[in-house]
């Protein structure tokens, strides 16, 4: 399959299942080479959360054939750089390289694929490494303690309320049998895809893959997702947290709304655009009105979790000025929303919102780790290549009749949870 | 002299041109036609160290506010034109530099430059914009009065420069920016942007000629050369001091620094070889396997050398509990007297080499990166066969020279050192 977008792009499966997407670049003697696994936060099994992150970081512990780091050694001693990270809805790997020791990452990346071996007293040290990455990223912050609860209030049921790195008191007591049960479930051929970027062909990719991932017995018995689904969200709620830290208040909004595999009709893409529209710039119509002609707010964001494998979220920002209080800025948004929904946008605006989207694009092509993931997000999320090729004709077909209705169907009071962060008196 | 054994080391192929405007004006142009965009970089330097310090802040200030209107455009529609064609323009300034960015696709060149110049050249310094991007850095300084990492910084620099303009931060303090008046902006508007101190890199779809014609449209109706207050060099101070910055969480964070060495030092290189091994960037270095990997005390811990222009610094940073800060830092303090004193292994040099040798070429792939890199080498006058020559200098990096700059770098070991949180087994000095 050529993709048109990205030229020269092709996709293909190993005879065990594993998929493998080659973007090449020729521009610089690189590649990007990943591996997405379709399993992520949101598939930690009740009360062992963090558990996917967890065994993201024991998977640079070793194996038989390369024990102790020796993984981080040899690609340190290629010149490569690496790292992996998690989200709710997949686990990737990757390393960059010189194209030509490319062979050399597959092998590596193929034999931790099945042949993990953890120590205990090396998994132990690692998850006090995880308490403090926690500490750091959330006990320190109140703005990102509030955030892990306006996720849990809005996902009240579904796994994507819990936080990619767990929560503490069950991060503490992750194991490594925990671990190991867990990898032998996800980490096989059939549920991961390969993704190679930069400068390479499809046939040496191919010739690779076979050689290493190949290698790799197929499970006949790929993981099927199967998460607790949503009920539908019938009340407005609203999340306070009040911490003497807190120096700039700031109101978030979290709206229910579906993903791209999730959404009806092409309610997903007009989302997209929605969210440029509302803040996703400095012209945006919440970043005019608030932040320019009116003076509430020092800034305000948007954003749309739109590669998701079930229902999302679309979220909203602002953070007041000097004086404002967090109920007169929620009345201007609750005003601004009001009138997105009845009267839309200018025909102009739509149509810089859309060019904005699609020259993003097409600026990806500078840039091989970032046309990797951006694959790799799409395809382990239960998109297709089509997908992405499509989409800017996708965006570009958007009217503002569509923007019209996913405002009122989606940025809908009954079922938003507000979040307030304000200092302690 | 000890030479390591490593492989002979491959300059990455990219092709630099050096490009003069009709009116004088140089750029290094990377011309890459495979993508259908233009980046373009550029810094003058000169930056937030020049501003009185009264008006701290002043530069900062200032580049935020070239996208804010221009020419016959207020901020609205400035930005309303840029995003018609997708062109992304920003800039920045720090310490030493005022920086700008631009990239658009190759169709758009022709305005995107034009709304450069007018940046530049016209900027309007409204009244409504001023203010605007005053309450925007006035909640970032008040974010970071409880921000870990910012508070650990600002004591650091405090203690290490204290009356040099390196003692204070970039964005000022609510009452210099109360301070500044339109008036401050435009005078320091006349005197930053000064033809002399500009060095711009272009990579992307763009030839010679084309881009020589756009250098002179953007910086030509600039001053050549304006007159700037001397900043002098100055020598981190403040070792075996212990700054404590209370905030009330359950984990601290830590800044440690000495004085460095310069860029421009011929013990640069091997320096920089010798912190790669100490705290460098890859899973491998000593202190990510001391404290992270043995004993599982942090999740970041790293270490770095920062050579700005009127001082150069070895810094590291790490986050660990409380509890545990005593013994987070006299491991790092002891991996730091052991490499002044034995500094690295023949076999932790040789895959040193190995790794920064063999990952240069990592900071080719993007045009980005590539512009950005061009930029850093004019601003330190490293020379435009840098590129070609770097990865054979670093290979010739000896046992010797990396013992050599460890004991100039390391000394007696005497850290400054800031830590935020509610630090135990530490008392400040």
């Amino acid at each position: 399959m050529k993709d048109q977008a990205h030229s020269s792009l092709s996709h293909f499966q190993l005879a065990n299942g594993m998929d493998v997407v080659v973007i090449p670049d020729r521009r610089a003697p690189v590649v990007t080479h990943m591996v997405y696994y379709r399993n992520g936060a949101a598939d930690d099994p009740i009360g062992r959360s963090g558990i996917a992150h967890f065994l993201e970081h024991l998977m640079f512990k070793g194996t038989e054939r390369h024990p102790d780091g020796v993984f981080s050694e040899i690609v340190a001693d290629l010149g490569g750089q690496e790292n992996a990270f998690t989200g709710h809805d997949y686990t990737a790997y990757y390393q960059r390289v010189a194209s030509e020791h490319l062979e050399t990452v597959m092998d590596l990346e193929a034999d931790r694929m099945s042949n993990l071996a953890l120590d205990e007293k090396q998994v132990l040290s690692e998850r006090d490494v995880i308490l403090e990455e926690r500490k750091m990223h959330v006990d320190a912050d109140p703005g990102a303690q509030l955030y892990e609860s306006l996720q849990a209030t809005l996902f009240t049921h579904h796994p994507y309320g819990t936080p990619i790195i767990g929560w503490e008191h069950e991060i503490a007591k992750l194991g490594r049998e925990d671990a190991l049960a867990y990898y032998r479930r996800f980490y096989t051929p059939e549920n991961a895809i390969l993704i190679v970027a930069g400068d390479i062909t499809e046939d040496r990719v191919r010739a690779l893959a076979e050689k290493t991932y190949g290698t790799v017995a197929r499970r006949n018995d790929a993981p099927q997702r199967a998460r607790p689904q949503e009920p539908p969200a019938r009340t407005e709620r609203l999340v306070t947290l009040s911490d003497a830290k807190v120096e700039q208040p700031a109101v978030y909004r979290m709206y229910p709304a579906p993903s791209h595999p999730t959404a009806p009709g092409n309610d997903a893409y007009a989302l997209e655009v929605l969210c440029q529209l509302v803040a996703g710039s400095s012209t945006s119509v919440m970043y005019k009105e608030l932040v320019v002609n009116r003076g509430l707010a020092v800034d305000v964001s948007s954003w749309y979790r739109n590669d998701a494998v079930d229902q999302t979220y679309f979220g909203l920002h602002a953070a007041p000025r000097d004086g404002v209080d967090l109920e007169t800025l929620d009345a201007a948004i609750d005003a601004l929303i009001a009138q997105i929904t009845v009267e839309g946008f200018a025909d102009t605006a739509l149509a810089r919102a859309r060019t904005r989207l699609i020259a993003d694009l097409i600026y990806a092509q500078d840039n091989q780790a970032h046309l990797a993931r951006m694959y790799g997000a799409v395809l382990a999320t239960g998109g297709s290549i089509a997908d992405v090729r499509e989409w800017p004709a996708k965006i570009e077909a958007v009217t503002m009749d569509d923007i019209k209705r996913v405002a009122a169907t989606y940025l809908d009071r009954r079922s938003l949870v507000r979040g307030h962060l304000r200092k302690a008196a | 002299m000890a030479r390591s054994k490593t492989k002979a080391p491959v300059a990455p192929q990219t092709h630099i041109q050096r490009v003069f405007s009709p009116a004088g004006i140089e750029a290094w142009l990377v011309e890459d036609y495979t993508v259908p965009i233009i980046s373009m970089d550029f810094a003058f330097v000169g930056g937030g160290a020049l501003d009185p310090r009264d008006s701290a802040g002043l530069s900062y200030l200032m580049a935020g506010l070239f996208e804010e209107g221009a020419g016959p455009f207020d901020a609205q529609e400035f930005q309303e034109r840029l995003e018609d064609k997708a062109i992304e323009l920003s800039f920045s300034s720090n310490r030493d530099r005022i920086e700008g960015s631009l990239r658009t696709l190759d169709r758009n060149a022709d305005q995107a430059f034009e709304m450069l110049a007018l940046a530049l050249n016209q900027p309007r310094f409204d009244d409504e914009a001023i203010e605007r991007v005053k309450a925007q850095m006035l909640s970032g300084l008040k974010r970071e009065e409880t921000d870990p990492e910012a508070m650990v910084w600002r004591a650091l620099r405090a203690r290490a420069y204290g009356e040099h303009p390196y003692g204070r931060g970039d964005k000022g303090t609510p009452a210099s920016l109360a301070a500044i008046s339109r008036q401050a902006i435009s005078g320091a508007h006349a005197n930053r942007l000064q033809r002399s101190a500009l060095k711009v890199a272009v990579v992307g779809a763009i030839d010679a000629p084309r881009l020589g014609r756009a250098l002179d449209r953007v910086f030509g109706a600039l001053p050549a050369q304006t007159v700037q207050a001397v900043i002098p060099d100055v020598v981190a101070g403040g070792l075996g001091s212990i700054v404590i910055s209370d905030l009330a969480v359950p984990q601290s964070t830590l800044g440690l620094a000495r004085p460095g060495i310069a860029r421009r030092d011929p013990d640069f290189m091997a320096a920089f070889v010798v912190n790669h091994i100490l705290g460098g960037g890859s899973f491998t270095s000593r202190l990510w396997t001391e404290v992270r990997e043995k004993r599982g005390l942090a999740y970041s811990v790293w270490s770095q050398l920062s050579t700005s222009r009127h001082a150069a610094m070895f810094l590291a940073g790490t986050a660990t509990s409380n509890e545990r800060v005593g013994e987070s830092l006299a491991i790092i303090r002891s991996e730091i007297l052991r490499m002044a004193e034995k500094g690295p292994t023949r076999s932790e040099l040789k895959r040193a080499l190995q790794y920064l040798i063999g990952s240069y070429a990592l900071r080719f792939d993007t045009s980005r990166k590539i512009a950005a890199h061009l930029v850093e080498i004019q601003v330190e006058d490293l020379g435009i066969d840098y590129i070609a020559m770097r990865n054979a200098r670093m290979a010739e990096v000896s046992l010797d020279d990396t013992r050599r700059a460890a004991k100039r770098l390391f000394g007696d070991g005497a850290l400054l050192v800031s830590v935020a949180g509610r630090p135990q087994g530490i008392a400040a000095v």
